[in-house]
């Protein structure tokens, strides 16, 4: 649900460009999002889902056009994962006190928030990849966001795992009001929960609510090339729900890599 | 209490591990290992360029591990393949370092000190600059502490809390050439990664938070250099050397000990 008073967009990048290694990753993007927005970011690999995630919160800078956020634009991200380095001991309450320093009592109540109640004692190198999940989520949660950029948030949960955290994501979206910005491959899935989806190949190539990319000839191009009837399947698992269709999604997954 | 050498060089060793263990926690967390000996066998050249040009050595090793470091840096901002770069520049500087002592006219130094260090010869102006340097970083990193951290962790993480994952970088790369700078008559040029990496590496098996791990590589620094000290009273071996030798004995015993001690 988009607020309805448009002010401000939280964040606005116009003609973006993104050079990296002497190539050129983005070319022209225009994005914006609104305060309350769901945005999913769909595209192959290599087509700058991650880079595009990375200017947006500032690690790189355009190499032409601009990025405006909103002034005080509290952000909450979600990496899509943490290249943890065993050498360095950490817990899950220690983890969430970076860089502000939270009370024992709202460590607790973000960690029972997110579904990971009772885990801030453990090493997050211990922790299993949908846990790590939700706890790097409720430390998104701890600066009170405007906005949550979650970057592949499901790599490596399997099915169920990610139809809970889209769940929860959408739950805490109602509750907190902040915009939602994520960018994934799990495409059924992230449509239904999205407002607008922008499909990227270095460019945007097409955008709009679900349905509209869906049918976009653009987006058949990007995805249902070489994918021998996986995009049917898209369609099909959208219409029916989701509960006889595991083996096709291994299938669309395996014809997407190559 | 001052005038004894021992003790002198007890409280330097001390001193050097204040520092190194704070440090060299984050140099093992981000496996800058030979980031710290490049920048430590760049000092033999500060040191050589510093009796060249008779300015204090201080400042010449201070000046030139600065520079390497700030190099190294840059490189690995840009991506390069690093383990060759750094290879080539950690044995490029202390070759070049070795063949400038050999060209220094003037007073005879003996570089044996600053290779392995003299920490028996330690005097009253040595522990000044050793305890300021070590106090300098440990302010240093206590300041950054949290924003070090969480760039450590995941540098777009950082950014997206507005910590600027590059000056933490730099905050550490200042607090290693410092490091190095007060520490290569303690323990010498070869041997300054040791010090920052081994301490650091021994506390992992013991600690359960970072702040724990740079507390504990603290005092195992310094009881690696109380030790060293006395098998080097005992055995008459080479101080600097013995300290790093009982640091890996250290190191031996975390390997084996924490296991033991929760079963």
């Amino acid at each position: 649900m988009p607020d309805m008073h448009r002010g401000m967009s939280l964040i606005d990048a116009q003609g973006m460009s993104i050079r990296y290694d002497g190539t050129d990753v983005l070319q022209g993007v225009d994005f914006a999002i609104e305060p309350g927005e769901i945005v999913t970011v769909v595209g192959p690999n290599g087509s700058g889902k991650s880079t595009l995630i990375k200017a947006l919160l500032g690690v790189l800078k355009p190499s032409s056009g601009q990025i405006t956020r909103k002034p005080g634009l509290r952000i909450g991200y979600v990496p899509q994962k943490l290249a943890l380095d065993r050498s360095l001991p950490l817990t899950v309450a220690r983890f969430l006190s970076l860089p502000e320093r939270q009370s024992k009592a709202v460590i607790v109540r973000v960690l029972e928030r997110v579904g990971a109640a009772g885990l801030q004692d453990q090493q997050l190198a211990t922790l299993s990849g949908g846990q790590l999940q939700r706890v790097l989520l409720a430390r998104a949660l701890l600066v009170a966001p405007d906005i949550l950029i979650l970057d592949e948030p499901t790599q490596g949960l399997d099915q169920p795992g990610v139809a809970d955290f889209y769940r929860l994501i959408e739950q805490l979206r109602q509750e907190i009001g902040c915009a939602v910005l994520m960018v994934s491959h799990d495409l059924h899935v992230v449509m239904s929960a999205s407002d607008r989806v922008i499909c990227l190949n270095g460019h945007v190539c097409c955008e709009g609510t679900p349905h509209v990319v869906r049918a976009a000839p653009e987006y058949r191009a990007l995805f249902g090339h070489g994918t021998g009837g996986a995009l049917a399947l898209y369609q099909h698992e959208h219409d029916h729900e989701h509960n006889h269709d595991h083996n096709h999604n291994h299938n669309h997954d395996s014809g997407h890599r190559h | 209490m001052l005038d004894d050498f021992l003790i002198r060089a007890l409280l330097a060793g001390i001193g050097v591990a204040l520092a190194a263990g704070p440090l060299g926690a984050f140099v093992v967390w981000r496996r800058m290992a030979y980031f710290g000996d490049a920048t430590a066998h760049a000092a033999i050249l500060g040191v050589a360029l510093a009796i060249g040009f008779q300015t204090s050595i201080l400042a010449g090793t201070l000046a030139v591990a600065l520079a390497m470091a700030l190099a190294v840096s840059a490189l690995v901002e840009r991506g390069h393949a690093m383990d060759a770069t750094l290879g080539v520049l950690s044995h490029a500087a202390l070759a070049i370092g070795l063949v400038a002592f050999s060209l220094i006219r003037g007073p005879r130094v003996d570089l044996n000190v600053f290779l392995f260090g003299d920490i028996l010869a330690v005097g009253r102006m040595d522990l000044a600059v050793i305890w300021t340097g070590a106090l300098l970083i440990v302010g240093l990193l206590v300041w950054r502490w949290q924003a070090l951290l969480t760039a450590t962790l995941n540098e777009e993480l950082a950014t997206s809390a507005g910590i600027n994952p590059r000056r933490e970088r730099l905050v550490l790369t200042l607090a290693l050439a410092v490091v190095v700078a007060v520490s290569i008559k303690v323990v010498g040029a070869l041997l300054i990664g040791a010090l920052l990496i081994i301490p650091a590496a021994a506390a992992r098996g013991f600690a359960r938070s970072p702040e724990g791990m740079a507390l504990i590589a603290v005092v195992i620094g310094s009881l690696a250099s109380v030790g060293g000290l006395g098998l080097s009273w005992v055995a008459d071996t080479p101080a600097g050397p013995s300290i790093v030798s009982a640091a890996a004995a250290i190191y031996l015993l975390s390997l084996v000990l924490p296991s033991s001690l929760s079963r």
